[in-house]
């Protein structure tokens, strides 16, 4: 029994990857997850992955967002002290606009940001979790968990080199860069 | 993917569409002679210019859509492109329509108010600066405000501009067709180069003049009132409703067996750009609103006023809600934006909705309040509504069965758009 945790096919064009993926799949080789330098239309439904809830997360940071400012303007602009301002009601709601549409918008942006670090472990400072570095470059890399399933590591390695992976690495730790 | 499409399948305009596009056609001409007969004649002209503008805009807005894919150079949207074509084909038609509703409502005059509250001639249509002597000092008609307007807004320039506006989009459209047309015969990117360029004509000659079309045509029956974020406010009514009708025929065709390529991501990019531009659309309303609102000066807030009275101010609040909750509500989340039937009904809604929009732009000026606020929407908008529809189902279906593919079968772009993931 080797060392090898996970086996990497690297490949340097998109839809060869993509056929790839077909051929693995037709063969039950367990993919664990695939890396690529930019967004692939429809890899996430190949890979059956489940939809993400970075939209619900938006959602509700927009809805803290509004309610946030509208409340706070209401206690300063209506509740603690209204101004006389051109004549018009203090609870002017059409003035409130703006600024909940503001602030909705604010909140869900940094809310995005935030929820999509924390999920991917990006934190500032620290060094994030790579399994190879030029998945950020320009390779194309299918992540097999080599632990799982008993096909023999040589089967898999020749699957990815006839599907045309132009390296195929065996690695004995999961990420480069723990570091 | 399925590779069995057959591309050189053809429309047959014949059957139910047709017998109900008559139908319906019919239903607006009975409408039109009921308000007529029944002394109801500016209603029925208000009416009569409402929908006229409403299908020009809608059929504009297919010869936008297919500049702006043009333009930016997009793949996604080839496979439905020759919808929004057969959209762009019905311009002239419209255009025509349109032009004769305007010089209808000029020309035909009765005996009504004028501004001061006196009788006076009138005419249907534009009633404020287009009866007689309103320019001449010392006439009983004379209005100070309309005749410094004047050097614009006279019905000779006024007819001028409306048919150059027209015919410019009738010919650009007709030539960006043409071209999509030849390229079907002839492949190679000759086409698609000669349609990109003429798209970037178009989209400069459409930004600079949509707003003034709005200003003419609708904004002008108030011409007291005026308001610089009028245009591009109708512009995104324009979109918005224009879409919303695109993407009805496109989902009607798909189920009658049609169009079979066309998937539901490319049904998910209209339910993007619909949801997007309700936002804009909302957006442009609401910065029109806040500002006449905080600013209370008289001769700007006098439009909103008229839209205040208690027969308006039910529909005017309607208008906010239907055209901005339903697309928010409805179509934010994905799902439903993929959803064929969710999508059919959103569109339905907004396209009643844009009528709405229209209509209470029109009306409190044109018209001014009925008895009540029910009496407002009455059989007389609804039968038009469907008559015009008719016209538009008639010339649009008729455009599209004359197309030798329902594809631009060699447009370069054509594998990417069959291929669309989102």
């Amino acid at each position: 029994m080797s060392n090898t945790k996970y086996i990497l096919g690297l490949f340097d064009d998109p839809d060869v990857m993509m056929h790839g993926i077909d051929k693995l799949q037709k063969n039950s080789i367990p993919i664990y997850d695939v890396y690529t330098p930019m967004p692939i239309h429809g890899i996430d439904r190949k890979l059956g992955l489940k939809d993400s809830r970075l939209g619900y997360a938006a959602f509700m940071f927009g809805c803290l967002g509004g309610t946030t400012i509208f409340s706070m303007a209401y206690y300063m602009l209506v509740h603690d002290w209204p101004i006389n301002i051109g004549g018009k009601p203090s609870f002017a709601i059409p003035d409130f606009v703006p600024i909940t549409f503001e602030w909705t918008v604010l909140f869900t942006a940094f809310g995005m940001v935030t929820t999509f670090f924390f999920a991917t472990h990006l934190f500032p400072g620290r060094t994030p979790r790579v399994m190879d570095f030029r998945a950020t470059d320009d390779r194309f890399v299918i992540a097999i968990d080599a632990k799982k399933g008993n096909i023999p590591h040589e089967d898999i390695t020749n699957i990815l080199k006839e599907a045309g992976a132009v390296e195929v690495k065996h690695n004995d730790r999961k990420y480069v860069s723990y570091e | 993917m399925n590779t069995l499409n057959s591309f050189d399948e053809r429309f047959d305009f014949k059957g139910k569409a047709k017998t109900w596009s008559l139908v319906m056609i019919a239903i607006g001409v009975i409408g039109i002679l009921y308000g007529f007969l029944s002394d109801n004649g500016v209603r029925t002209f208000a009416n009569l210019l409402l929908m006229g503008y409403y299908i020009t805009c809608v059929s504009i807005c297919g010869i936008f859509f297919c500049a702006v894919q043009y333009v930016a150079q997009a793949g996604w949207s080839v496979a439905i492109l020759r919808i929004p074509q057969a959209f762009g084909r019905v311009v002239p038609y419209a255009a025509v329509i349109l032009f004769v509703i305007i010089c209808a409502g000029l020309y035909f005059t009765h005996t009504g108010v004028n501004d001061e509250g006196k009788q006076a001639t009138v005419p249907y249509l534009y009633k404020l600066w287009a009866l007689k002597g309103v320019t001449t000092p010392g006439d009983p008609n004379y209005d100070a405000v309309i005749a410094g307007k004047s050097g614009f807004l006279n019905v000779p320039f006024f007819l001028i501009r409306i048919a150059a506006y027209l015919a410019s989009y009738s010919l650009l459209g007709w030539l960006l067709i043409k071209y999509s047309n030849n390229e079907d015969e002839l492949g190679g990117m000759f086409n698609y180069n000669k349609s990109f360029k003429i798209s970037c004509i178009f989209l400069v000659i459409f930004g600079f003049t949509i707003p003034l079309f709005a200003f003419d045509t609708i904004m002008s029956l108030e011409a007291h009132w005026f308001s610089t974020m009028f245009g591009w406010y109708n512009f995104a009514g324009l979109w918005v409703g224009g879409m919303a009708v695109i993407t009805l025929t496109i989902i009607l065709l798909k189920q009658n067996g049609y169009v079979q390529w066309i998937t539901e991501d490319h049904l998910h990019n209209m339910g993007q750009l619909i949801f997007g531009f309700s936002i804009f659309w909302t957006y442009l309303w609401f910065a029109q609103f806040l500002l006449t609102w905080y600013a209370n000066l008289p001769e700007e807030a006098a439009y909103f006023y008229r839209r205040w009275e208690p027969q308006f101010k039910w529909w005017f609040w309607l208008n906010i809600v239907i055209n901005f909750l339903t697309p928010l509500l409805v179509l934010m989340s994905r799902d439903s934006k993929r959803m064929i039937k969710v999508l059919k009904v959103a569109c339905i809604i907004l396209i009643c909705g844009h009528w709405l929009d229209y209509w209470q732009m029109i009306m409190p000026g044109a018209v001014g309040p009925q008895a009540n606020w029910y009496n407002e929407i009455g059989v007389l908008e609804v039968t038009i509504f469907i008559g015009f529809a008719g016209v538009f189902m008639f010339l649009m279906l008729n455009a599209l069965s004359k197309f030798k593919s329902l594809v631009p079968k060699k447009h370069p772009f054509l594998e990417e758009s069959l291929h669309h993931h989102i």
